[in-house]
């Protein structure tokens, strides 16, 4: 084998490789969404923050529209601050409402954004004024049951 | 005038392996031009004697001077540039199996200078044509029988025309042929060349008849040092046995052992 | 053998002190080979040659692995999935498999077998027939001229086949979950590339394979540089060179797992 036949194997087998790695990238990754894209921060305080992870999707209307950047908690308000990156493609008015929805009944949990009708748009570094908290199924429960015994008293014997 | 001569000058040296003491206060000194030949039982330290020269091995104590530069003490750029006026004869050769023969003797030359294509292929065929090798160029080491693969070889470490060449053992496991074969090249490159050679062997025979002097290594000394006339009508037991090949005499026949009918009935 | 205590400590002890030894060995080994790594640079024919006998050949091993295990990982996904309903996930967890962590280390585990362990063998034969010693005297360095190209071939050569051996992979999945299966395609690929993140698993995955490489391209050209030079040192060194690999690249997955991914969800 010649020094020129050494070259063009090797040279097949890197291209073949980059190849790999661009489907990787494009097709299985999501280089081609708008992750790389510009984007802009802004922030949402919850009570309760559920299952809510880094990365977690925010979604409008059912698509994707930016993520979860970073949780925290508030040592003064004990609220939960999320720091949600928003594809600059989208706006959001002032009035917009942040609410922690689950997909399916066993599906990830996501932050859904809900789009108000004034006229002013979200910036880097604002504030969605109004949020709805997680469920906790445990709070639900025994919220549950205590409405049930408030309901009917005296019926116990 | 007379230290100029001394291409080679080793000085009080002292070699172990471990506990294993090798060489021990060895001195020897070689002049330009010469034919040494290095004898002695196996395991003596001749093939340490190379390594020395060569700057594979370090000394624990002594100096060992080739052309006025003590190797020991050498830097990794300095040792180098001192080999490249070095050649060695590996004692099978140590042809590199992946290259053509063509391309094994070209080595030196890619890896050390800056020729065109044209000048190595000229140079290389000069050099096989000298151990009569021209026509074996294409193939692999391989291909070769043991003498030829040991002329290739040759050819190889005189790429770069070295002023000293070591030879490790260059006759063994060769037919009577090729021993003669190699002993002439030896002979002839040395006094074309102008080189001083070392040559470490067993075959007392060839060097008798190739060495200007032959040096007897005995416990990690210089048992003597005498012309190939001298060995042959000396009467040392240690040369004699040497010599005429016997199996006992100064160097035992039996390793160090227990008294053998005590060592049978032990049990 | 004896099993009185003072024996049993001492071999307790030289069993420690030689692999102390052994680990000093490597670690001067490996800043002597980094040394020179530099001049090879400047020789990339060198590196061309290693790069074909372990990248090049590895290629078949690699590609037709990464897709048989694509393949089961479907069959296998599938069938816990579909218990919860949410079959389209599939493309979600074999490629989020694949990219951070078979392909990475199935394909490392391969190229040890198939090329580490060829370089042992070939260094350690140099090393036997004088070849190493032969190439000294005629003043070039083994190290830069045997050793550091087959070092780096393995370091270029890793991360392609990993890419090669998870996108070989997904493609296998593909097959058996959309064409056989029939899930649907768009939910497939979707689903995929929402939960596949460039950063956090293709480039991670990408980053293990690299370490892997330099940690099996040493692995191979110490054993070889340093095999006993007979025939049964060099097939010896050839199997530590396959169960060294081997074991650094899974302590090295879970090291480098821990430090990449803990924490992320």
């Amino acid at each position: 084998m010649n020094r020129s036949q050494f070259d063009l194997a090797v040279g097949a087998f890197v291209a073949l490789g980059i190849l790999a790695l661009l489907f990787l990238a494009l097709k299985v990754g999501n280089l081609a969404g708008f992750d790389t894209g510009t984007a802009y921060v802004i922030e949402a305080r919850f009570d309760n923050i559920g299952g809510i992870k880094v990365r977690a999707p925010v979604k409008s209307a059912g698509v994707v529209v930016g993520r979860v950047e970073s949780i925290s908690l508030d040592g003064e308000t004990y609220e939960a601050v999320a720091r949600l990156r928003i594809s600059s493609a989208f706006r959001f008015s002032k009035d917009t409402i942040a609410t922690i929805l689950t997909s399916g009944l066993l599906g990830e949990q996501y932050i859904g954004l809900e789009s108000g009708g004034v006229p002013e748009y979200l910036a880097q570094g604002d504030r969605v004024m109004k949020t709805q908290s997680a469920m906790v199924l445990e709070k639900l429960i025994s919220q549950f049951l205590f409405n049930k015994a408030a309901e009917t008293p005296g019926q116990t014997k | 005038m007379s230290e100029r001569q001394d291409i080679i000058r080793i000085e009080n040296v002292r070699f172990a392996y471990g506990e294993r003491t090798i060489l021990d206060d060895l001195s020897l000194t070689i002049r330009r031009g010469e034919i040494v030949a290095i004898m002695g039982a196996s395991g003596g330290g001749k093939t340490t004697l190379l390594g020395l020269i060569g700057g594979r091995l370090t000394p624990s104590v002594g100096r060992v001077f080739v052309e006025d530069q003590n190797v020991p003490t050498l830097s990794k750029s300095a040792l180098y540039a001192l080999r490249r006026r070095i050649g060695m004869l590996f004692q099978f050769g140590a042809l590199f199996t992946d290259l053509s023969v063509f391309e094994n003797v070209a080595f030196p030359y890619r890896e050390q200078t800056d020729l065109s294509e044209d000048m190595i292929r000229t140079l290389v065929l000069m050099k096989l044509e000298a151990v009569g090798l021209r026509g074996a160029a294409h193939l692999m080491p391989s291909e070769l029988s043991g003498g030829m693969a040991r002329r290739v070889a040759l050819a190889r470490a005189v790429t770069l025309d070295p002023s000293i060449m070591l030879y490790d053992e260059p006759f063994t496991g060769l037919d009577p042929i090729s021993v003669g074969i190699i002993g002439r090249l030896i002979k002839r490159l040395n006094a074309a060349l102008g080189m001083t050679s070392i040559i470490v062997t067993h075959d007392l025979n060839e060097t008798l008849r190739l060495a200007d002097r032959v040096v007897v290594l005995s416990a990690g000394k210089v048992y003597c040092d005498l012309a190939p006339d001298d060995i042959r009508v000396s009467t040392d037991p240690f040369i004699r046995q040497f010599a005429d090949g016997l199996p006992d005499g100064p160097v035992p026949f039996h390793y160090p052992a227990r008294d053998y009918v005590g060592d049978l009935l032990a049990s | 053998m004896k099993a009185d205590p003072i024996s049993l400590l001492t071999s307790l002890g030289h069993a420690v002190t030689s692999r102390l030894d052994r680990l000093g060995l490597a670690a001067r080994f490996a800043f002597a080979v980094f040394r020179v790594l530099g001049v090879v640079f400047l020789r990339f024919g060198l590196i061309i040659r290693e790069l074909y006998f372990s990248g090049v050949r590895s290629l078949s091993i690699v590609i037709v692995s990464g897709l048989f295990v694509g393949m089961v990982l479907a069959v296998q996904g599938y069938e816990v999935l579909q218990r919860y309903g949410s079959t389209e996930a599939l493309g979600v967890i074999v490629a989020l498999s694949l990219v951070r962590e078979l392909g990475p280390v199935v394909s490392a585990l391969l190229f040890a077998g198939r090329a580490s362990s060829a370089v042992t063998a070939e260094i350690g034969l140099m090393r036997a027939t004088d070849q190493l010693a032969a190439m000294d005297m005629m003043a070039v360095d083994p190290l830069a001229r045997v050793i550091a190209p087959r070092f780096l071939a393995a370091i270029f050569s890793l991360p392609l086949l990993a890419a090669l051996f998870s996108a070989a992979g997904v493609c296998g999945a593909w097959i058996i979950g959309v064409k056989l299966i029939g899930i649907d395609d768009g939910a497939f690929w979707s689903q995929m590339q929402a939960s596949v993140d460039v950063r956090i698993d293709i480039v991670n995955g990408v980053l293990k394979s690299i370490v892997f490489g330099v940690a099996v391209g040493l692995i191979s050209v110490f054993e070889g540089f340093f095999a006993v030079p007979t025939a049964e040192g060099v097939s010896t060194a050839t199997t530590r060179t396959v169960v060294t690999s081997s074991l650094a690249v899974l302590l090295l997955d879970l090291v480098l797992t821990v430090m990449m991914f803990r924490g992320l969800n």
